[in-house]
């Protein structure tokens, strides 16, 4: 039933053919007719027939939560009663109520919906075979990618479709608080958590014991994002691992025999919020979720928004990937309902599997031609693209040109079988107007507003302007970045240390790595793998050749080299100017309210004067990586007692870093391998 | 010391006793014992003791005579198919010695895909060419041989004791494969020729492993394959008299070789018993139960053996190990009686043991329950615990195992109990609505006076049925029982069909007991599958005690390893695994069955490096030369 992880991500374009489309069958019967058929899924065998309020009980009246509330009342100096009852609020706001009425009514809206959005949805069929006998096994967890509001309740629309289990899914407390919506959401099977919860002790203790509840009765699938939130750049998220953590727990206790992970990676010919995320990602403030919001929304509904791939991966047994891994023994001294931390086995054995998933769901997801040419359309000089505009011949060339490269490198590509390479490129560009067009040969980038306006623009304006066309693209091309993120760092490596010795560039390979492990999934310890991988394909696609100790660039190889170098050349250039800026820009301590508006002045100043060659530094998810890297390789420090997230910078460890990623010093071995065991 | 207060009172009894000894003793095939009085004789120097058992000695110096070479037990009593193709139990034993098991045929080719068809013989005989020649020490057997001690270089004598029980020893003997065996066996009479033998040993730099009633299943018995002394096999089971029996204090002093039948039948016969009834009994001697911390069926009661025993004496490298009184407890550092129990033979022989002993119960009720489900009547054995209130033995089976038990039902003579049994049926899955596919039954033993069992009896019943637990009557709890006793045979009946499988247990915290139950068996089942079992195995449990602050668990896993060119490789593999989801399940290496050379990997996780270095400490002084050689434990 389950296997490895080291058999999954074998892609071939035979995969495609098992995609099936559910829409089509939509199509041709009534929605109420759909909306009202028979749904009598097989259970997991071990669950009992359990209600809402069942397991509300279960919860509030759980060992483990009475042992906080009153550790609680002893802190607070409250009652054990009053905790009790706060407890009772928080899971009250929380809970899910799953029927199956409200299921039927999202699946007749949905139906609706789905049918104008998309011209089809695809799903391999193979995996939901999978899934249905995998729930019957053990408790399912279910893994999806987030990249659009959209695919909220995707899944259990699809389940609803093929009579599985609907699961239970973990939702974010905004979408609660949605008039009528959020209640709907609550019976369609959606659980809300707050954000910031902190060190809401109690808050944690309800959610936790909530979760393993759901977990270990396995009365229903459980579903969340281990990203844990929407992706706003559509690039994979390094994963949070509190739930990841909650949802493992059982296993880890011996509570179940085994959990069941499945991946499931969504992917869309074109985002529904594309233009939203590129403003958010610029400062812009994302609109509040809100009823009226959603239906002033609805003029979303008369857009073509391609195909939806919705891609169930192989089922993982938790049992099998904490192999050799963990030893479960270490809750056999204290009894298993009183909180304890976890061993740092444990936590590097959980963080572990969250990268895992994460990997997976990228191995799985499908690569538009649009993301190709998204991918070289980026590396045209931005003046070409904004004012000229590309050659549209040459375009396609190297667009065909990669498509191949993206074969060699097994990623799974979306390319419309038995149709003239022309025509898919055509109507890819057609599919994406909103962001270029394509006239007389040539294709430009779309830029809003009126250019006929009676203001002109600030060059500052301009630049935003730009930037929010530019950061568009920049997330498609995200989304086939995965395929092309390890070759692409050797390239770089070969690149900055223009060295042909395989153990020096294995170690700027694991600086890279590590430099970017916030901007890229890595899983831990595979740094070698990594390597080892990146070097193959290399040598598949012809680009290099190996020996035992060297690494020869090939005269053939040029062109594959310089594409994945230059591929990655904005995320080089936006740490160095980032790096730049904290050390000679910024004060010893800074708060994240200073530091962001700062680089983007920075950074517009630097792409004004022609000195910044990209725009991707202007975005707040950039920045924010590159703290978070900077706080992980200690060259910046949270300052603790600060409210508002202050920070203390140790300007010669970021000159250093800087120095190393620029080639200048080269990097001192990092590496003592913590997790070798992984 | 010696003789005690055996008034007229006693003697009447003894008489009683003497009576219905040879009543018992005619329903008994019991061997001829013609060394018995030469025996007595040679230890009669020791004083006048009142030796109690000087008849009804149910094991011979040579067991080839009533028991089977390459199976389990009596060699009159087995499981087969007879002409019709309908199972039956042979000889005149057991209860259900002669009868037919109508549904046991069903139930295996049901649960395992055997089939007659498909048989798989043992070797009839024991090949004594296979058997290696002894290598002996002939010094030391110079010596022996002037002391007058019997012993033997036979070649069946030391195959017999070459082995215990446990799957694999089994296996190879019905193949005929032979490896390393002992190279003499002795039978010392009494506690002196033990420290004539040990001291012989020493002398002459012999390796001894003690031996008594063969039915270890931790490959305890094993000869070391690396040992290159001579192996001397010290059988105890001619030590086997009641030497006094303390009427005032309740205690009865025992030679160590006695084995659980013997024991309780003799006191019996003067109005007592110990209560100690492990499922080995039959077989298993009191020496064993001290060397491994044995366990009862009736520990609720009675207490295990830790809790019995009163006093200890063992020979050792060092000399002999006993306490100077009798004192009920003492607080006089760390108890020595610790270091000998759960020794398993590695520091020397236990020769004697006081014993409690205590009234024979003036009444006995069986007793079953019926439940829903697994997990209920395991909430209802923790109530029962929490409560204190355990009868003499209760006892948890799974719905595999009560499926198991319900194929052993011997045939019915009369229609009306057959009508009476499928009322039962209809009462409890129709009328009560409980899944025939998740009903788990629980089997009751009440002792004591009779006032008090009904009693007791009621108390059970009324928290049982707060479980949803329906009452079962008698008769199923009492076979439940006797099955204990026939269970092993059906091994030997498995093996004839290409079905293997073995036992095991573990005792676990109230918290875990479910949990461990459904991973360990859902680990056996991948494991299988895994390996490349071609049929679903039987993986299955019960709770077999209960103690204040958990339970004890034992599980029973078999399979057809039709189509395996190694199976007894693919079962060790798989009980290995089944090993490490216990442990990783919070349960411990073993409740009673011991460690012996199967679970020593585990031992220093289990007791930690100091403790490993503890024990070590003790073996380094008290037997420096490995004498006591066997290699258990540690």
């Amino acid at each position: 039933m389950t296997s490895t992880y080291k058999d999954s991500g074998t892609a071939s374009l035979k995969d495609e053919e098992e995609f099936t489309d559910i829409l089509e069958e939509r199509r041709r019967t009534t929605d109420l007719g759909y909306a009202l058929r028979t749904f009598n899924p097989q259970l997991y065998k071990g669950a009992p027939s359990s209600s809402t309020s069942d397991l509300k009980k279960a919860v509030l009246e759980s060992q483990y939560l009475r042992y906080i509330a009153k550790e609680i009342a002893l802190e607070t100096g409250s009652s054990v009663e009053k905790v009790r009852q706060e407890a009772r609020g928080i899971l009250e706001e929380m809970s899910h109520n799953l029927q199956l009425g409200f299921i039927r009514l999202m699946a007749y809206t949905f139906n609706k919906v789905f049918k104008r959005l998309f011209r089809s949805i695809y799903v391999n069929m193979e995996g939901l075979n999978m899934l249905q006998q995998a729930i019957q096994e053990s408790p399912v967890i279910l893994m999806p990618n987030h990249r659009s509001y959209v695919d909220f309740l995707i899944v259990s629309f699809i389940l609803f479709t093929y009579d599985i289990p609907i699961p239970v899914i973990a939702a974010g407390i905004p979408l609660a608080s949605m008039k009528v919506v959020g209640e709907i959401l609550r019976r369609s099977g959606a659980f809300f958590i707050r954000r910031a919860i902190g060190s809401d002790k109690l808050y944690w203790a309800v959610l936790s014991e909530y979760v393993r509840t759901i977990v270990r009765t396995g009365c229903a699938p459980l579903e969340f994002y281990v990203e844990g939130f929407r992706s706003r750049t559509l690039k994979s998220v390094v994963p949070k691992l509190g739930m990841m953590d909650m949802v493992l727990e059982p296993y880890f206790k011996g509570e179940v025999f085994d959990i069941t992970l499945v991946p499931i990676s969504i992917s869309y010919d074109r985002v529904v919020e594309e233009s939203l995320l590129a403003l958010e990602l610029l400062g812009v403030p994302k609109p509040k979720e809100s009823t009226t919001g959603l239906f002033k929304a609805s003029r979303v509904l008369q857009e073509d928004y391609g195909c939806m791939h919705v891609n169930f991966g192989r089922p993982l047994s938790v049992r099998q990937l904490c192999e050799g891994k963990i030893n479960r023994s270490e809750y056999n001294l204290i009894p298993r309902d009183l909180p304890q931390r976890p061993s740092t086995e444990i936590q590097d054995c959980v963080n572990w599997v969250a990268h895992l998933i994460v990997r997976t769901q990228e191995e799985g997801s499908l690569i538009s031609p649009w993301s190709l040419m998204a991918c070289l359309l980026l590396q045209a000089p931005i003046t070409t693209l904004t004012e000229e505009g590309l050659q549209w011949h040459g375009l396609t060339e190297k667009t065909l040109w990669l498509r191949k490269l993206v074969l060699d490198f097994r990623g799974r590509l979306n390319w419309p079988a038995h149709t003239p390479d022309s025509d898919v490129m055509s109507s890819t560009v057609a599919l994406h107007r909103s962001i270029v067009h394509h006239k007389a040969g040539r294709v430009c980038l779309v830029q809003d507003g009126d250019p006929a306006s009676q203001d002109p623009l600030s060059p500052e304006e301009g630049v935003m302007r730009t930037a929010a066309a530019v950061l568009m693209l920049v997330s498609y091309r995200n989304q086939a970045l995965h395929v092309f993120v390890r070759p692409g760092i050797l390239a770089t490596a070969i690149h900055i240390t223009k060295s042909t010795q395989k153990d020096e560039l294995f170690s700027f390979f694991c600086f890279l790595r590590d430099v970017f492990a916030n901007e890229f999934i890595f899983i831990p310890g595979r740094a070698s793998q990594d390597f080892d991988e990146a070097c193959s394909l290399l040598q598949k696609c012809g680009a290099v050749h190996m020996s035992e100790q060297e690494v020869t660039v090939l005269e053939t190889g040029l062109e594959v080299l310089s594409f994945l170098q230059k591929l990655l050349q904005p995320f080089l250039d936006s740490y160095q100017l980032i790096f730049r800026y904290l050390c000679e820009n910024g004060a010893h301590v800074f708060t994240e309210k200073q530091f962001l508006p700062a680089v983007q002045n920075l950074a517009t100043k630097l792409i004004l004067s022609g000195d910044l060659h990209t725009f991707e530094v202007l975005s707040s998810d950039t920045q924010k990586n590159v703290l978070s890297a900077l706080r992980r390789l200690e060259a910046v420090t949270k300052l603790r007692a600060s409210q508002q997230n202050e920070y203390k910078v140790n300007k010669a460890a970021v000159r250093r870093t800087g120095d190393i990623l620029s080639g200048k010093i080269p990097p001192e071995s990092l590496h003592a391998i913590p997790d070798a065991r992984l | 010391m010696a003789s005690n207060s055996s008034g007229s009172d006693s003697s009447d009894r003894q008489r009683i006793a003497q009576q219905r000894l040879s009543v018992i003793a005619g329903h008994l095939q019991r061997p001829v014992e013609g060394n018995s009085g030469i025996l007595a004789a040679e230890c009669k120097a020791q004083g006048d003791k009142l030796d109690v058992s000087s008849e009804g000695r149910t094991v011979p110096r040579r067991r080839q005579e009533i028991m089977k070479w390459n199976g389990w037990g009596y060699s009159d009593s087995k499981f087969l198919y007879n002409k019709k193709g309908q199972a039956e139990f042979t000889g005149k034993r057991y209860r259900l010695s002669g009868m037919i098991i109508p549904g046991l045929r069903e139930w295996m080719e049901s649960t395992f895909g055997a089939n007659l068809q498909h048989k798989t013989p043992a070797a009839p005989i024991l090949n004594s060419s296979a058997v290696q020649p002894p290598t002996l020490n002939e010094a030391f057997l110079k010596e022996l041989k002037s002391t007058g001690i019997p012993f033997s270089h036979d070649a069946e004598d030391r195959v017999f004791r070459s082995h215990g029980h446990c799957l694999h020893e089994i296996f190879a003997l019905r193949e005929g494969k032979i490896g390393r065996v002992p190279d003499l066996v002795v039978w010392p009479n009494c506690h002196n020729d033990v420290v004539k033998i040990v001291e012989l040993a020493c002398k002459h730099n012999v390796c001894l492993m003690p031996y008594g009633g063969g039915t270890s299943v931790s490959s305890a018995l094993e000869c070391p394959p690396e040992e290159t002394r001579s192996i001397v096999s010290l059988d105890t089971s001619q030590m086997n008299r009641i030497l006094w029996i303390d009427e005032k204090n309740l205690t009865a002093h025992v030679e160590a070789g006695i084995v659980g039948q013997d024991l309780e039948r003799l006191l019996n016969e003067s109005g007592y018993c110990t209560g100690h009834e492990p499922d080995s009994m039959e077989f298993s001697s009191l020496g064993g139960w001290v060397a491994t911390r044995a366990s009862g069926m009736k520990k609720n009661i009675y207490g295990n053996i830790e809790d019995l025993v009163v006093h200890i004496k063992m020979v050792t490298p060092q000399g002999v190990i006993e306490k100077s009184c009798q004192g009920p407890r003492m607080s006089t550092g760390p108890d020595v009686h610790h270091f000998i129990m759960g020794s398993e033979g590695t520091l020397g022989v236990v020769t004697e043991v006081t014993m409690k002993i205590r009234p024979m119960p003036e009444y006995q009720k069986y007793g079953s329950v019926v439940f829903p489900n697994f997990e209920m009547g395991v909430a209802c054995l923790r109530e029962v615990a929490r409560q204190r209130c355990a009868p003499a033995s209760i006892r948890l089976m799974d719905n595999e195992q009560f499926k198991f038990g319900h194929a052993l039902k011997p045939q019915v003579s009369s229609i009306f109990t057959s009508f009476l049994d499928g009322l039962k049926k209809f009462y409890i899955t129709k009328f009560k609505g409980f899944d025939p596919n998740r009903l788990c039954v629980a089997t009751l033993l009440f002792e004591g006076d009779r006032e008090k069992v009904l009693q007791h009896e009621k108390q059970v019943y009324d928290i049982a049925a707060k479980f949803g637990g329906l009452a079962a009557g008698e008769d199923n709890g009492q076979r439940g029982y006797m099955l204990t006793f026939v269970i092993a045979y059906l091994r030997d009946l498995g093996m004839d069909y290409y079905v293997i499988g073995e036992s095991f247990e573990t005792s676990v915290p109230w918290d875990r007991v479910l949990d461990i139950c459904r991973n360990v068996k859902a680990r056996i089942v991948r494991e299988c599958k895994d390996k490349g079992v071609q049929f679903p195995p039987l993986s299955t449990c019960r709770v077999t005690q209960t103690y204040d602050a958990g339970a004890c668990v034992y599980f029973y896993f078999a399979f057809n390893y039709r189509g395996l060119s190694d199976p007894v490789h693919v079962y060790e593999q798989v009980e290995h695994a089944a090993r490490e989801e216990i442990l990783a399940n919070g349960g411990s290496l073993s409740h009673h069955h011991g460690v012996g050379k199967l679970r020593k990997e585990w031992m220093r996780e289990t007791i930690s490096s100091v403790g490993m270095g503890m024990l070590k400490s003790v073996k380094d002084y008290v037997d420096p030369n490995n004498i006591f050689g066997n290699r258990n434990l540690l």
